[in-house]
């Protein structure tokens, strides 16, 4: 193995690195969360964060940044305690509306068939691929754009549940919930996650080409693919993923609530570069994105168990984050000496 | 694991020995504060009553740790992982003040199964296995009514300062207040403002709504942290100023003080006591002594009148709430009301 390559695999490795040093770390501070539910505890929250992460990291792939998506997480966990559930009818307003007489007691098929819910989610993957496109089309910085999106998803959180509360369907509640043996279920969820997020970026061959709009858009462009399509569809899979998240905490939560997700906007940007990506070129991971999410989870046990005061926890989530950066820079100068 | 076995298997050598009391120890037992916010004077006063009384109930030896933890964003999810991280660290119980009603009841599930007393106060939580110490906030707004009938029989215009719209807690006041006006007609609202329970805005709003107001206004009701603003803004106008209402701060029972001694003001105060959280602590406590108690409670207001205003002021610092921190005998005393029901 040569000095370079060496470096690279160091680099390569250093989120799971991360993620060791954080796991015997617990372990010397709190054995008894290294166990089945210990993990389940501990992880459960990161299979969210996970999923916006790889949400994230979509996105950054094409050189943009989302600072939507923790309001867009918001806006689908809203809808899945409501519309995913028990359709239009379950809405706080269609049931003002009822209880004033506005509307009959009892509404027809149409209102309460939970297929209003997949239409809405469906709505909101293509307004992400349309973003994508405008963003692409216009030339418009993508911090802009999101940012203004991020008001108007949580605006539309807040329309569909103007105070906290709503159900989760019980098939995700379910599933959520599952206690396979052996193996905690957020581990599983974290591999399948990053092992299907791998194959379709890494493995397939327009997953190169979308990676490739991110590294050289020119030489993708002269090569015949479209850059505005490779846009659309990258922000589409980022709605896509971001739908997954939403999901998945509504199911762990029980009930939705407009500012549930706020912190995942910083949280998956900081779980991609975490995990070894680059905010330009398309050089990304997803499995190293999967492991920076859960480092970040795992990183707010520790500190808990270390029983630093809360003021103290952002930034000693701070101080991590840049020693592993850190890290990186110095693999990365290693790298280019040799 | 192994520590339930082992409070099981200790539990089990309690009953064998079959010792005339019933009751378990409780000072092995540790119960953290799980708090989502600590940015206004409320808050920080929730957090030293806390402190005032259960460090010397660890001392006593009564139970074994009581630690508060605050999330530093108040979002739902960081108090979600906080509290699935008190459960690893090994709490017996954990007491809550909610960022959302709903949204942590997954948390507050795994808590239970796993065998952790959960008992939520003020922002409390709907997850049928936790236990609640709510407060009445609609009877809050009654009162002030029932106060203005004794004060008033007659009757007259009345002017409503509400507080942060699309808050639970503000709508459940201005409910009650609505609620006991249409029990007495004699009485009507005038007006309505929002004065987000802060005394700047509230004076700001009830100065913009006064020149469009009639002059014989015989009342405000308010939340509480804005009755000293109404003060500032009648006064500003040059109106009579009204009964008002007041919401146990600090600044406005010096005003009402400062009245009652110039020219005899009568009104009264109420509020929640941020001491709350020590009445939440000594319910977990009772509970993991093994005590039936009912899931659901009742906080008693904290109510300040005419004769109690200067010892309330006394003991109420600048710029803070007036407070009072609970015992063992008041929670018990919570608790038989609430089994009475």
């Amino acid at each position: 193995m040569t000095g370079t390559s060496f470096a690279r695999n160091l680099r390569m490795l250093l989120p799971a690195i991360s993620l060791v040093v954080l796991l015997v770390a617990i372990y010397a501070l709190q054995p008894r969360a290294i166990s089945y539910v210990g993990f389940n505890l501990m992880l459960n929250l990161a299979i969210p964060i996970a999923l916006a992460t790889i949400a994230q990291m979509c996105v950054i792939t094409v050189n943009d940044l989302d600072l939507s998506i923790g309001t867009y997480v918001g806006f689908v966990a809203c809808v899945g305690a409501t519309m995913l559930t028990g359709g239009v009818a379950a809405l706080p307003l269609v049931k003002d509306l009822q209880a004033s007489g506005a509307l009959p007691a009892v509404l027809p098929w149409i209102m309460q068939t939970p297929l209003a819910g997949v239409v809405v989610l469906a709505f909101g993957i293509l307004v992400y691929a349309a973003l994508g496109a405008l963003i692409h089309w216009r030339n418009l910085p993508s911090i802009v754009v999101t940012l203004g999106m991020s008001f108007v998803w949580l605006g539309l959180s807040v329309l569909i549940l103007p105070v906290p509360g709503g159900q989760a369907p019980a098939w995700i509640r379910q599933m959520m919930t599952l206690k396979p043996a052996f193996i905690p279920f957020p581990i599983i969820a974290a591999i399948v996650i990053a092992v299907i997020a791998h194959i379709l970026l890494m493995r397939t061959s327009y997953g190169a080409v979308l990676r490739g709009a991110g590294g050289n858009p020119k030489a993708i462009e002269r090569a015949g693919w479209s850059l505005l399509r490779v846009k659309a569809a990258m922000f589409a899979l980022a709605g896509f993923f971001g739908m997954l998240a939403g999901l998945s905490l509504v199911g762990l939560t029980t009930s939705g609530d407009a500012n549930i997700a706020l912190r995942y906007t910083l949280l998956s940007i900081a779980g991609v570069i975490l995990g070894g990506g680059e905010f330009v070129g398309g050089r990304i991971s997803p499995v190293g994105a999967v492991m920076g999410a859960a480092t970040l989870t795992l990183a707010g046990s520790m500190l808990s168990f270390m029983r630093i005061s809360p003021d103290w926890q952002i930034g000693a989530q701070g101080a991590i984050l840049i020693v592993v950066l850190a890290a990186r820079t110095l693999i990365d100068r290693a790298e280019r000496n040799r | 694991m192994t520590r339930f076995v082992g409070t099981v298997s200790l539990l089990a050598l309690v009953a064998a020995l079959g010792a005339g009391s019933a009751l378990a120890d409780t000072k092995d037992k540790k119960i953290a504060l799980s708090n989502n916010y600590a940015g206004n004077s409320w808050r920080q006063a929730m957090l030293r009553s806390w402190d005032k009384v259960t460090k010397p109930a660890v001392t006593a030896g009564i139970v074994a740790a009581a630690d508060p933890f605050t999330t530093a964003e108040n979002q739902v999810t960081e108090q979600a992982a906080q509290i699935q991280n008190l459960v690893l660290q090994g709490y017996n119980a954990i007491v809550i003040n909610a960022a959302s009603p709903d949204a942590l009841n997954g948390a507050v599930k795994e808590a239970c199964d796993a065998g952790v007393t959960v008992v939520s106060f003020d922002g409390i939580v709907t997850e049928p296995c936790a236990w609640r110490i709510a407060v009445n906030f609609k009877q809050m707004g009654k009162d002030e009514i029932s106060f203005l009938k004794e004060k008033f029989p007659s009757g007259g215009n009345v002017l409503e300062i509400r507080g942060l719209a699309g808050v639970f807690v503000d709508d459940e006041i201005s409910k009650g207040i609505h609620e006991g006006v249409a029990e007495n007609p004699q009485f009507k609202i005038v007006g309505s403002v929002h004065g987000d329970w802060d005394q700047a805005k509230a004076q700001a709003a009830v100065a913009g709504i006064l020149p469009s107001l009639p002059d014989d206004i015989v009342a405000v009701v308010t939340q509480g942290g804005d009755g000293y603003g109404a003060a500032q803004a009648f006064k500003a106008a040059g109106r009579k100023i009204p009964t008002i209402i007041m919401g146990n701060r600090q600044d406005e029972l010096a005003w009402w003080k400062e009245q009652k001694d110039a020219n005899g003001y009568e009104t009264y105060s109420a509020s929640i006591a941020p001491g709350v959280s020590t009445l939440a602590f000594w319910v977990a406590q009772q509970i993991l002594d093994g005590k039936e108690v009912p899931k659901d409670l009742v906080v008693p207001f904290l109510r300040v009148d005419q004769a109690g205003l200067d010892k309330a002021l006394e003991t109420t610092e600048k710029g803070g709430v007036a407070n009072v921190e609970y015992t063992a005998e008041d929670a018990q005393k919570v608790v038989d009301a609430a089994a009475k029901k």
